[in-house]
This record gives C-alpha cells, structure tokens and sequence, in this order.
C-alpha cells in the first residue's frame, strides 16, 4: 500500500489528529500527527488488518532548529521558540510496507504521547530522544536519563543551542 | 640492564644494589588492569595476544585493582567512566603506573570540541606516566609505550626518597 493510501485510510478515520501528507523534496514522504493523538494513531496502524504495522525501526528526535535565532556577545546562540520533532519509522512485515511518522511539537511544551504500549522497544528510543533533547513522553513507564550521567544538569546536549557547562563532578568538560 | 649479564660463576651468589633488584623485579611483572574502554581496547588485547605476546613483558591482565600495579587507559573518557576511572585508580597499591593509550584518552581525540560526554584527557582525573599517541595506536607503538615505562621504573628508587 502506497503512503498516499495509507494517508486516506487514516484521514478518514482520524480527522481531528492527522493534519497533513507532506511530499518531500529530499526523503521520504511523511504524514503529520498530533502530538497528543498518537498513541491512538499508533494503535489502529498496528491493530488494522490492512495495515499492520508490528515493527517499529526506529524513533528519533530532532531539533529543527527554527526559531528566532540570538546571537550573544561571545558567539553563542539561542533560539527563542522554535519546535522539536519526533520521527516514527515504521514498517509492516506482513504487508512489506513502510510509513513515516512526523510529531512535531513547540520547544516550551514538549509533550508527547508514549507508543510504549504498542512497541515495548519504544521504550529505549524514547529515553534517548527524553535525555539528548528534553521531550516529555507522557505514559512512559520509566522515563529517565539513558546515556547521560543521571545527575546530569547541564541540559539537552543535541538541541542546536547547547553549551557545555564548565564542569560536571568537578572535572572540567571544554577542551 | 645490568643484573645478569654477568655469568654464574661462583655458586649462587650475586652482587647487585637493593634498588636495581627491586627495580628489575617491578618491571618484570607489571599486572595490568583488565580494563578495556573502545577500539583502544582491541588493539591492547591484539598486544596480549600471541602475536605480540605482552606476556613475555610480564603484563599479565588482573581481574582486581587492588592486585595491578599499571592500569591502561585504553579509549575514549566518558564523564560517566571517568568517575569509575578514578575509583579504580584509587583501589590499586602503590607504587601505581598509568599509560594513556590513544588520542582520546591522551587529550579528547576526535571528540575534543563537540565531545559533550567526552573528558578531554584521563589525566584530569589521575596522573599519567606515559602518553601512547594513535587512533587507536599499532601494537608495537604500546610495546614502545611499556618499555617507556620499563625504562622510568628503571631509573626510580624505593630506597631512597628522591623529590
């Protein structure tokens, strides 16, 4: 089943949450879905018999980098606003098709609903798009740092602003 | 060298200084760590191996600090490693050695600007008494990196207290 199928399907099933088909230039073509609708997207694209979506290769987040750029006196950066996204790849090895999912969501909000109860390997994805780039996966049943120091305070290393604090535990982190 | 070059002659004595004695024992049996941190790590088990044979130096792998006398920081420091680095040094005996295998743990390596996890260099954290440079180094150029250290051994004394 092609994504523009696929769309349809789930516009006509879901029209509050799916808002978009997006024809990529580059890529793949994705759709996008509300931040806090899907979890139920997520659920009818495994559950449906013409679907069947049991695998999920990968989530990722990303930092797209739009807000309004603030340069600093010492060259650093921020950006005021702006929006993270999360990235579902998905994949049915009944049907041998692929789909993309796009959530994206405004950097001072950050939430996301959890796919956990529908892929337990989710799981591990979601703590590492939570510990590099702060999104908050509402539901998640562990929801903590993964590959950072626990006690890690420092912020959200893989958003386009960070900055390295000068210290962690007292050993000094920039070159 | 200097400790048996000269021959068996006379039964079974020998004449030599305290300190060459126990100079040449500590160098002759330096218990590494068994600690491996990255690619590093690989090319330090390529050198326990019989092709390169660390054995014949004496560097037997020890599953305990607290029986090592060198640790060899083989990889890349990660500030959560770099904690566990430091208690590790720490548990081991004194006299205690460190050789610093490879650029990441010599100074960050590839990491060095854009390493947020990254400490750039273990000797931030503990002191160093060879630097190996390689990414990762050959075999031979931790071979090299121990008889650097032989040869610092060497020229150490127990006995007297020399600052």
């Amino acid at each position: 089943m092609t994504e523009k199928e696929i769309f349809d399907i789930l516009k006509e099933k879901f029209p509050e949450s799916i808002i978009e088909f997006v024809e990529a230039q580059v890529g793949e073509n994705y759709i996008k879905v509300s931040p806090l609708e899907i979890d139920k997207v997520c659920a009818f694209l495994f559950t449906d018999s013409r679907l069947q979506f049991d695998s999920l290769i990968n989530l990722s987040g990303v930092d797209d980098a739009n807000g309004e750029k603030k340069v600093k006196e010492d060259g650093s950066f921020n950006f005021i606003g702006g929006t993270l996204s999360v990235v579902y790849h998905l994949e049915s090895l009944k049907h041998l098709h692929k789909l993309t999912l796009l959530v994206s969501i405004e950097k001072d909000k950050q939430d996301v609903v959890s796919v956990t109860d529908i892929w337990a390997h989710a799981n591990w994805h979601e703590r590492e798009a939570f510990d590099l780039l702060g999104i908050n996966f509402l539901n998640h049943p562990d929801l903590r740092r993964i590959l950072m120091p626990y006690d890690w305070d420092g912020g959200f290393p893989l958003r386009k602003d960070y900055k390295d604090p000068e210290f962690y535990e007292g050993m000094k982190i920039p070159y | 060298m200097g400790l048996l070059d000269k021959q068996f002659a006379d039964d079974n004595i020998i004449i030599t200084k305290v300190d060459d004695l126990l100079n040449w024992a500590r160098l002759s049996s330096l218990w590494q760590v068994g600690f491996g941190l990255a690619c590093c790590a690989i090319e330090m088990m390529a050198t326990s191996a019989s092709h390169y044979d660390f054995d014949r130096f004496g560097v037997i792998p020890r599953p305990s600090p607290r029986q090592s006398d060198v640790i060899i920081v083989s990889g890349t420091v990660t500030l959560k490693m770099a904690i566990r680095i430091k208690r590790l040094y720490e548990q081991m005996p004194d006299p205690k050695y460190v050789i610093s295998m490879g650029s990441c743990s010599n100074c960050g390596g590839p990491y060095w600007e854009h390493g947020y996890h990254v400490l750039k260099g273990v000797d931030r954290i503990i002191p160093v008494d060879v630097y190996v440079p390689g990414c990762p180094p050959r075999p031979e150029a931790l071979l090299e990196g121990l008889m650097k250290l032989q040869e610092k051994i060497r020229n150490e004394s127990l006995i007297k207290k020399t600052t």
